[in-house]
């Protein structure tokens, strides 16, 4: 399958999706006024690759902001990854913050409270 | 407009310590422009990243709130003067010596009013960790709708900007409000 390698811009994330290493990255903003239209085909390649996944999936969460339109559908990866985790592959999150983010920190156990997935919180001097 | 008005429009702005200013409709052109002029100059005068996240997180979500009122406006039952005045809206950002405040303005049909002042004043009976469940619980639970809104933007500034919302809806006819937000961020 084809990996997903997509440059930032000032209202989306970059976003690299690597099938054959089973790394997925989401770095910089998120912040368009209906995230709907961007993350959709993010959500058909987990769903793509969930049916022939590496036996571990990593998955780098890095944003600096994200909208409360975003966080939906930010949510809905998440679900999705938590559907193909133990079949196949063992799903990791990696949530990167940076120093002094409290916000930032908090939205990721926010999710780590909803999301049954194991979650590595990660505080770095920059994203 | 008399000409001197100009001068006093510019001491009020003064006074008030304003970074911008804006009337008219939200467009998501508007919305990318502010944003990457707020960025800027927030760059400058903020020197704490977490206050200028915060200024700038707030901004987004009131920014895509009139973006998105601008979108329900039903405008086949509006003549066009009347449509103009019902999607117009304002947009102020003042930086004080300990606070930032993000003002907006817009119209609203009164029965929408009544609704989103019920939200309102739920939100600010909530301390910063009731905030925090209320957020999880609508992200959770709640569903997108077709315009990718979440109904989580006013708690989020709530939970970001640590200060209870303040607001107004002033009469205006039979059929709108205008509403006024400010939202102060320490």
């Amino acid at each position: 399958m084809e990996n997903i390698n997509l440059e930032g811009t000032p209202k989306t994330p970059t976003v690299n999706f690597d099938a054959t290493k089973g790394e997925l990255e989401l770095k910089g903003r998120s912040i368009p006024e209906n995230s709907v239209e961007f993350y959709s085909s993010l959500n058909k390649w987990i769903e793509d690759y969930g049916k022939n996944p590496k036996a571990e999936t990593q998955f780098n969460v890095k944003l600096e902001y994200f909208n409360t339109s975003s966080s939906k559908c930010i949510l809905d990866l998440f679900k999705l990854l938590e559907g193909i985790n133990g079949n196949g592959t063992d799903v990791k999150v990696n949530w990167y913050f940076e120093e002094d983010d409290e916000d930032m920190e908090e939205a990721g156990e926010d999710y780590q409270a909803i999301i049954p997935l194991p979650f590595k919180m990660i505080e770095v001097e920059e994203i | 407009m008399p000409l001197r008005n100009i001068y006093n429009l510019y001491q009020t702005m003064e006074r008030d310590n304003t970074m911008l200013s804006f009337k008219g409709i939200v467009t998501s052109d508007l919305l990318s422009s502010v944003l990457q002029i707020m960025e800027s100059k927030l760059g400058h005068v903020e020197k704490s990243t977490k206050t200028r996240k915060k200024v700038y997180n707030v901004l987004v979500e009131c920014l895509q709130n009139l973006y998105h009122h601008n979108e329900e406006v039903k405008e086949e039952n509006l003549d066009p003067s009347q449509s103009l005045f019902s999607k117009s809206a304002l947009l102020m950002i003042s930086k004080n010596e300990d606070f930032y405040e993000v003002k907006t303005g817009n119209y609203i049909e009164k029965e929408k009013g009544k609704i989103l002042e019920q939200k309102i004043k739920s939100i600010n009976k909530l301390n910063k960790q009731e905030l925090r469940e209320m957020y999880k619980d609508v992200l959770n639970h709640g569903t997108l709708s077709n315009k990718g809104t979440a109904g989580l933007g006013l708690i989020d500034i709530a939970r970001k900007s640590g200060n209870k919302l303040e607001y107004s809806f002033l009469p205006v006819n039979d059929e709108y409000s205008f509403f006024c937000l400010n939202v102060k961020i320490n």
